[in-house]
């Protein structure tokens, strides 16, 4: 029986009482590029955030690696939505993605020059070696979403979350990250990314889960990503969507 | 020998207050620290009914139990979905008036003025000395708030990258196993201990100054945590220093002048600070436009 990098059965979660998540269940192969697709609330963020154990589900189970979260945690790396920090706090680009390295510490090392080493590294992968010295807030937004995917690659994982890594980047940026995601992906790691942009869904991802507050569908994505699944999860702005392959992106 | 102790115990309340302020404001709840400040006061006044004394530890533990019971008091009329400064509002008013009526229903036989646990008493620490086997080892003041500084910062040194990480990014804290609400738990102790050590020198009030006051100044300054974190110590002891001899020259509340003294030298970075203050935005536009000119 071979184990997936994450396997979720039955998962329902809640904020207050009303479910954002209902039930879903779903398998991810190992070493492919999987995108999350859904409309705006469709709980995407939250769904990765209850992988991580970062807010309480109301029942079912996951598993990484055919084992809890808690006991796989050096192995999964994160990169939440940008917002989700206070880009004015008082340190610089390299400082951040040494943070990637806090979980490898355990209690009471601190991170040295070893760390050091590894975050010039990771932030070299993502070209951008010379801004190591600059406070976060003087970095522009695709620039702070590099020091976050580098962050990432510190946490030297086998399977990576990325909620919306593509935001507010530009079209140089998002080809520099996708490239990085096909270089991760060729070394057997296994990345899952919240994307929003479908005219690039074909290109990018190998395995889709359309998500709307239930799992619409999840699988390869040329047997997934069809007019009638996407009306499923997007509902009424189907209009818009309907021939999404054939419109090259941009005139979106 | 009087304007030693004072200005010592100044700078030991600063330098602890520093430290802890820099996460409060980090983390955007110098309002909590506020709270923290006013509903300990029920927890010394039942500490003192308790023991007739002011016995220091006592107090100490009293006040760091309403310090948590607060935190998680708020906390939890959040999550009922209260908006979070009426949660806080609504928290410490309630407490700070129970320890209100505690004292002033018991003024009579305690020996514990509201005036001094607003406004403390820093001009009098000398002559609360510490005696051990006869020996006078110096103010009582002096020693509990070392301790306290003492604590707070092989606390804080021990975990630094904890309380960094928790402040900056909770959930990438959360995702590599740091248990996040512990060391908010722990951070809110420690605010709620420092507070009333602090709490007989500069008071209940002013405490508040000490702990966001510094810390914010010296996020003006600078781009670096650790940086901010010495720079708030340096800029509380600047604080006290000249507080005090404000004080002296214009005869007024000694805790009073050096939280104004901190206030000043807030505005000063404000208009100043090469990195964020005003003067420097202006020039920056300056440039700018003389650039794109
Ligand atoms: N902290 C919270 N408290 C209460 N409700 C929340 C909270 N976070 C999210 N929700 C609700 O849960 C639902 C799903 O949110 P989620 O952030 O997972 O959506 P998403 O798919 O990531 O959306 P987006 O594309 O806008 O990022 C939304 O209806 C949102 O209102
Ligand atoms: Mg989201």
């Amino acid at each position: 029986m071979t184990t997936y990098p994450l396997e979720v059965n039955r998962l329902t979660v809640a904020y207050q009482k009303k479910p954002v998540l209902n039930s879903v269940s779903f398998q991810i192969p190992s070493g492919k590029l999987i995108g999350v697709l859904g409309p705006n609330g469709a709980g995407k963020s939250t769904l990765l955030k209850a992988v991580l154990g970062l807010i309480p589900k109301v029942e079912g189970d996951v598993s990484i690696f055919g084992r809890p979260y808690r006991e796989q945690r050096k192995s999964v790396g994160y990169v939440p939505q940008r917002e989700s920090v206070d880009w004015d706090f008082p340190t610089n680009a390299l400082d951040v993605v040494m943070m990637g390295r806090y979980g490898h510490l355990g209690w009471f090392r601190r991170p040295g020059a070893k760390e050091r080493d590894i975050a010039m590294e990771c932030l070299g992968k993502v070209g951008m070696a010379d801004y190591a010295g600059r406070q976060i807030s003087q970095l522009s937004g695709g620039q702070q979403q590099r020091v976050f995917l580098a962050r990432a690659l510190a946490q030297s994982a086998n399977l990576y979350f990325m909620d919306e890594p593509f935001a507010g980047v530009d079209a140089t940026t998002e080809k520099a990250i996708i490239q990085l995601l096909h270089e991760l992906k060729d070394q057997g790691k296994t990345v899952m990314v919240v994307h929003h942009d479908l005219s690039t869904v074909q290109e990018y991802f190998d395995h889709i889960l359309l998500l709307n507050g239930e799992l619409v569908a999840a699988g390869p994505t040329k047997d997934i990503f069809t007019p009638n699944h996407l009306q499923k999860t997007y509902g009424g702005r189907i209009a818009m969507l309907q021939d999404f392959a054939a419109v090259p992106a941009g005139q979106v | 020998m009087a304007d030693f102790w004072i200005i010592l115990t100044g700078t030991l309340v600063a330098a602890t207050c520093g430290v802890l302020g820099c996460f409060l404001v980090l983390r955007k709840m110098a309002m909590v620290g506020d709270a923290i400040s006013h509903s300990v006061l029920p927890g010394i006044a039942i500490a003192f009914l308790i023991s007739g004394s002011r016995d220091s530890i006592l107090m100490l533990a009293g006040a760091a139990v309403l310090g948590l019971i607060t935190v998680f008091l708020i906390q939890s009329l959040q999550n009922g979905g209260l908006q979070s400064d009426a949660s806080i509002g609504i928290v410490f008013t309630a407490l700070f008036a129970i320890g209100v009526i505690l004292i002033s229903r018991n003024a009579a036989h305690i020996d514990l003025d509201l005036d001094c646990v607003l406004f403390g008493e820093i001009a009098y620490v000398q002559w609360d000395t510490l005696i051990i086997n006869g020996y006078d080892m110096g103010p009582a003041a002096v020693w509990l708030l070392g301790g306290t500084l003492l604590v707070v910062l092989i606390v804080i040194g021990l975990f630094y990258k904890q309380f960094k990480l928790c402040a900056f990014d909770p959930a990438l804290a959360a995702a590599v196993g740091i248990p996040v609400a512990l060391f908010h738990y722990l951070l809110m102790g420690l605010v709620s201990l420092s507070t009333v050590a602090s709490f007989e020198s500069v008071g209940a009030i002013l405490v508040v100054g000490m702990l966001i006051v510094p810390a914010s100044t010296a996020y003006l300054l600078t781009d670096r945590l650790s940086v901010m974190l010495i720079y708030s110590v340096l800029i509380g002891a600047a604080s006290s220093i000249g507080g005090y001899y404000a004080a002296k020259w214009l005869d007024a509340s000694i805790a009073g002048s050096m939280i104004t003294v901190a206030g000043l030298l807030f505005v000063l970075a404000f208009v100043f600070s090469p990195l964020h203050g005003l003067v420097a935005r202006y020039h920056k536009r300056r440039s700018l436009k003389a650039a794109s000119a």
